[in-house]
Formats: structure tokens, sequence, C-alpha cells
């Protein structure tokens, strides 16, 4: 279910129009949308130092993108230092391996986690139950996916596109058989059914994987936020805590982290802070009474070493916040799952072609207007649409873009820079346009342009082009 | 360290260095970066800031005149809950003078406890958060595990912003804990349609006993 989708029944266009006609999840999304957006905002008003901490966060990613090789070099030996053991991971398949072969060297049948972006990138749960481990997800939201055996939606919020009567629903068939008959119609019982189903699998976990959202050099240390507690009983509980996290995840120091923490819960769901900040450094203790025994460090790469050296370094300040996915009119018309793979919105529409291939995710760099929203949002300014428009640029390069795309691309380019063939065309079809919608208000159909008609009339052009109303509107105030 | 194993971190960092336009196996001294990040300015005293944002979190908020009231404290609180009369208390408040009619536990959280007392390393008034350090006598789970957590803070121990917390780390000489907790309220989702709900998998309740002026 995490596999790039590449299937010619399963395109893009395909799933959008799915989206766009499904009640239930148009419902979840108006409801979701501008609550983010307004919540983020009252936050940013409150917070005078907001642009500043955009900057210095900028500068801190900047910073550790530029010394990349020596901050991973010295957070591994402080990891080390502290008892805890470092794995790097080039590749998705190897991350999976390194994980298995932990669990199989702990003799682990069952595993608790917390919410991690890097595990659905690297499909870590199909490979954990495919080599027979039960595996649990315990933040509320991905629980619920993985009760659906759906991919996350949101990359913060990974069921926003469930109503409660969906979640009730999910409820009846999986808590049925552990003795709750009840039918649920509050999500206040939702919420603490779930507390109590998970509650035993804290206690029972032999592994407990985590994310991180952030990696810090000064200390050896991993930092995940949650609002539920759910990553700290999963790391906490189990004997082995495994965090999975990218190689561009390293900040150096405690205070950098703090930085970019002032950031991240304010951009992601519009709180001052998360509820638990927690800061985990190698195993337990010789004489602590709880913690984990083991402590493992999984550095995955997949593809960003290779992004650090071109023109997407950029995208590598990334923390995941979800900010620009709650700002993206694309995103909030069709949700998560019509792109496709683990990442949406404008984020995952740089990222999926990025990590899975230009030719595997043609049409989400296309699917963007450039508006700009998300550039505008994004805590660590990350230029998203100057991205897209280069992924769309090294697909026309390469030889990508369809055919008939390219064709008419380059007749357009060759056309547009020639003014006066231009103009001069456009003297004569604009008003032709307008003499056939005139009647209507609008064109039904144009030729090679099916796509765009189908599902919307291109509205009636006005009798003149603008150059000719211009001209005429600076002789008239002459 | 497995030979394949070897393998990956030389290929990743390689690849790093490729991208960076650096020789092969070359250590770049890394310059720190300058300056610091700003923080949040803030007017009046640290402690009622403290109390403000913890409350605008869910947390409540009771002050003592001293750490011997913490006892009865305890006690009128777990009886408003309702709860059982029985407190997991870290070991760091043994010290502490418990009603007879409290049931006192130390030790790690078991599934069953309704109830921990924990003490703080330090308190942050700039969003609102105490933080714990883990240790034998503060272990993590008494944070996470009972339906309620009370958490003793002095007024003293409220610092401005999360820096100072790590400055007063850095001072104190003690090693880096296994888990360092900063904790904002109770524990709280809105997975579901973005409602939120108290009490999702950590304490339904944080109550704060702020001691001392």
């Amino acid at each position: 279910m995490h596999a790039a989708p590449t299937a010619a029944n399963n395109t893009f266009p395909k799933r959008v129009a799915l989206a766009i006609h499904d009640q239930r999840l148009q419902a979840a999304l108006d409801h979701a949308s501008g609550g983010f957006a307004a919540k983020r905002q009252a936050q940013v008003d409150a917070l005078p130092e907001f642009e500043a901490l955009r900057e210095r966060a900028r500068l801190v990613k900047d910073h550790v993108l530029a010394n990349l090789d020596g901050y991973l070099e010295r957070y591994e030996a402080r990891v080390l230092r502290q008892g805890g053991h470092v794995h790097w991971a080039s590749t998705a398949e190897e991350a999976r391996q390194i994980i298995l072969d932990i669990c199989q060297a702990a003799g682990a049948r069952t595993i608790t986690k917390g919410k991690s972006m890097v595990s659905e990138e690297i499909g870590l749960n199909d490979a954990l139950e495919a080599a027979g481990y039960a595996v649990m997800e315990t933040d509320l939201g991905e629980y619920i996916i993985q009760l659906a055996k759906e991919p996350p939606s949101h990359i913060i919020v990974p069921a926003v596109h469930k109503t409660r009567e969906q979640v009730a629903d999910l409820f009846d068939t999986h808590h049925r058989p552990l003795g709750y008959t009840r039918h649920l119609t509050e999500i206040s019982e939702m919420v603490d059914e779930a507390r109590q189903v998970l509650r035993g699998h804290y206690f029972a976990a032999d592994v407990g994987i985590t994310g991180g959202n952030f990696l810090v050099a000064e200390t050896g240390s991993s930092i995940i936020v949650t609002n539920e507690g759910n990553g700290d009983l999963t790391q906490t509980l189990a004997r082995v805590h495994i965090v999975t996290s990218g190689i561009e995840r390293v900040v150096p120091t405690l205070d950098d982290a703090v930085t970019l923490l002032r950031l991240l819960a304010r951009s992601a769901t519009g709180q001052e802070t998360e509820t638990y900040t927690t800061v985990s450094t190698g195993p337990r203790r010789a004489n602590d009474l709880d913690g984990p025994q083991e402590y493992h460090v999984v550095l995955v790469d997949n593809g960003r070493s290779a992004m650090l050296g071109g023109a997407f370094r950029e995208m590598l300040r990334c923390i995941r916040c979800g900010a620009c996915l709650n700002h993206c009119p694309v995103y909030t018309s069709i949700g998560g799952h019509a792109y496709g793979w683990v990442y949406p919105g404008p984020m995952g529409s740089v990222l999926t072609p990025l990590i899975n291939g230009l030719s595997q995710a043609y049409d989400l760099p296309n699917a963007c207007t450039l508006n700009g929203r998300c550039q505008t949002v994004c805590p660590v300014k990350i230029p998203l649409p100057g991205l897209l428009r280069e992924i769309r640029r090294q697909q026309f390069e390469t030889g990508i873009t369809p055919v008939r795309t390219r064709w008419a691309l380059q007749a357009w380019a060759w056309l547009a820079r020639r003014p006066g063939l231009y103009h001069a065309l456009m003297r004569i079809g604009i008003p032709v346009l307008h003499r056939i919608g005139r009647r209507r208000g609008g064109l039904r159909w144009l030729p090679l342009a099916s796509g765009w008609t189908d599902t919307r009339d291109l509205p009636a052009p006005q009798a003149r082009t603008f150059q000719q109303a211009w001209q005429a509107l600076k002789g008239a105030t002459r | 360290m497995s030979a394949a194993a070897t393998g990956s971190r030389e290929k990743v960092l390689g690849q790093i260095r490729l991208s960076l336009g650096r020789a092969a196996g070359s250590v770049a001294p890394i310059t720190a970066l300058p300056g610091s990040g700003p923080r949040p300015a803030f007017g009046g005293a640290l402690v009622e800031r403290f109390i403000a944002k913890m409350q605008e979190k869910s947390a409540t908020v009771e002050r003592l005149a001293d750490l011997a009231k913490v006892g009865a404290a305890v006690a009128r609180y777990i009886t408003a809950v309702p709860s059982l009369p029985a407190v997991r208390v870290s070991h760091a408040l043994a010290g502490i003078a418990w009603p007879a009619a409290l049931t006192v536990q130390h030790g790690a959280a078991v599934r069953e406890d309704p109830t921990s007392v924990t003490p703080c390393f330090a308190a942050v008034a700039e969003s609102g958060g105490i933080v714990t350090l883990s240790g034998p006598d503060t272990p993590s789970t008494l944070n996470f595990v009972p339906d309620t957590h009370i958490v003793v803070v002095h007024a003293n121990q409220v610092v401005a912003h999360f820096e100072d917390v790590w400055a007063l780390w850095r001072a104190s000489g003690l090693p880096m804990p296994r888990t360092v907790n900063i904790i904002s309220g109770p524990s709280r989702t809105a997975d579901i349609e973005q409602t939120i709900q108290l009490g999702a998998h950590g304490p339904r309740r944080l109550h704060i006993l702020l001691v001392g002026a």
C-alpha cells in the first residue's frame, strides 16, 4: 500500500476525479482546512518574533546542510558515547532490513510505533508484518488509518479525511472481538476506547519505534513532539527503542532545536507548543528504573544526500510541519490520497519525484497553480513554487514530459518570443472566440483542451485583446 | 558493525561529501554558526506567566506556602477528582510527610497507578512547561502512565525561556539523562474531526503544586 503508484489504471487525474466527487472526503477537508490556517495565523499574530525565528531557522538549517557530514559524525559519536547504536541506511530497503535485524536480534514479537513519516516513506509496517511481527500504531490518527488499511492523508493529521462515523464503524469492526460491543457516537468515547485498547500494547511491546523530529549533535539526542503522549509510552515501556530519522534532521545544539520547536507547533497545528517535547539520549542508565535497554537510531538517506548537491538542497530544510498542505488550494480540494504516495501537498509534490524518480510522479509538480501560499507560510522559507517549477523544467529537458505537451510548450515558446506575430494572431483569434462564446457567455469545448473544458466552460473573452484595450485606454487618457 | 553496515555509512557520507563538493574521506572543520535564535519577549512576573500559560493548556495550578503543605494538598486533590487514595511518589519527594490516608509507593509506574507525584528540574514561563529529567529517583513512566500527574514546582525553578533550561543543565554538571520531558498540559488529541479531547494516552489531568512565593 505504500509503494509508489505506477499502474496506468491508477493515475493522478483519476484519483483527483474520485476525490473531488467523494462527498465525505470533501466534508472532512472543508472542516479541517480553514481551522488549521486560522489557528496558525492566530499564533503568528501573537508572536512578534515569528519572522525573525523563520529567518534564524533558515540560517540554522542551511548551516547544517553545508556541514552535514561533520554534524552527522559528531552526532553519531555522542550517541555511541551514551551507549546507543547508530545505523546508516542509504536506501529504504536497507533501512527496513536494519530494523528487521534489530527486531530479530532482540527476539521481538510485538512492536508499538509512534508516528513517523520516515517509517511510512520506507514502507516499514508492511515489511514488519510480512516478517510476522504484530505491529501497533499508537498515535490515534495513525491507529485509525492502520485499522482502515490506508496510508496517511496528511503528514501531521493522518486521519484528517475520516469522519467520526467512519471511525465509529472501524472501531465496531476491530474492537468487537476485544469485547467492546457498544456502537460509539461521541468522539470522547472513541478516544477513550482507543486509549483502553492500546494501553496493554504499550506494556506488552518488545520494541518501540518512533520518528525523530530533531537529532541534536551537541548531546547525541533525538527529539520527538506529540500531543497524546503515545510516543513516550512507546519508547519508555518497550525493551528496545528504535528511532527512524532522515539524515537532514540533525541540528547543532539544544538551543537550535528550541528555535525550530518554536516554529513547528505554531506552523503545524496552530499550537503555541505541543503538549510533550521529549529529548531521548541513549538507553536507560545503570540505575534507572525504566526506559529501554537498547537505543538504536536508523539514519535514512534514501535520496537525500543526492538532493544536497543540486537545485533541491533547500527542500532538506523541511521540518514536516504540514503548513504547506493546509494552505494549498490543490491539497485542500483533493486531500492527501490523490497524491499517490506518503508525502502529499506542495512538499510531497517536490519530494515524491525526487525520492522515487522524476518519471514516477509526472503530474504532481504540474498540479500546482504556483500561487505561492506554501512558500509564504513555510517556517523554514523553502521556495516550494520555485522547486516545483525546476522539476517541471527537468521533466521537460529529460523528455519525461508527454510528447503532445512538449510540442505545445515548444510551439507556445516559439510564438511567445515573437511578439509581433503573437499579437497579430491574438487580434484574429480573440474576436473569433468572443463571437463563438458570446451568446452563452462561455465556450463548452476547445480543440486540444478537452481536459480543461470537460469539467468547466472557458469564459468568453472580450472582443478586443488586452493590448488593444490598453492602447485605446492610453489614447483616451493622453 | 558489520561490513555491509560500514559500507552504507561510507556510502552515505561519501555522497554527502560529493554533493558538497568535498574530497572523499575529508573531514571539514565546522565553524559554529554565530548568534542565537530570537527569544519571545514578554513582560510581567515569570511565575504569573507560567501559571497563566499552564492554565491555557488545561493544567490546573494550586499555590502553596511551603513544601510541608504538599501532602495535604495531594490528598485534597485526589478526593476532589475523585480517585483512589494511592499515589506513586517519585523517590526524590520521599522526605515529604504524607497523610496516613494515602497509600504511598515509590519506584517506576505500573499500569494500575491512578496518580503520580513528581518533582521537576525546571519550569518555563515562555509558553508554559515543566521539565523533568529521568533518573533512579525520577523514572519517566511517572509522567505518562497514571491518569493523574501531580508536579511539585518551586517558584524559584521557573525560568523565562527554554534556552535557560539548557543553560541550567549545562551549569549543573549533571550527565545527560536518558529522558528529558517537557510537559505542557495533560495528554490531548484532535485526531478525530479536529475536536480536542484530553486524556488520549498520557495523563488525563496535570495538576501543579507551586511552592513558595
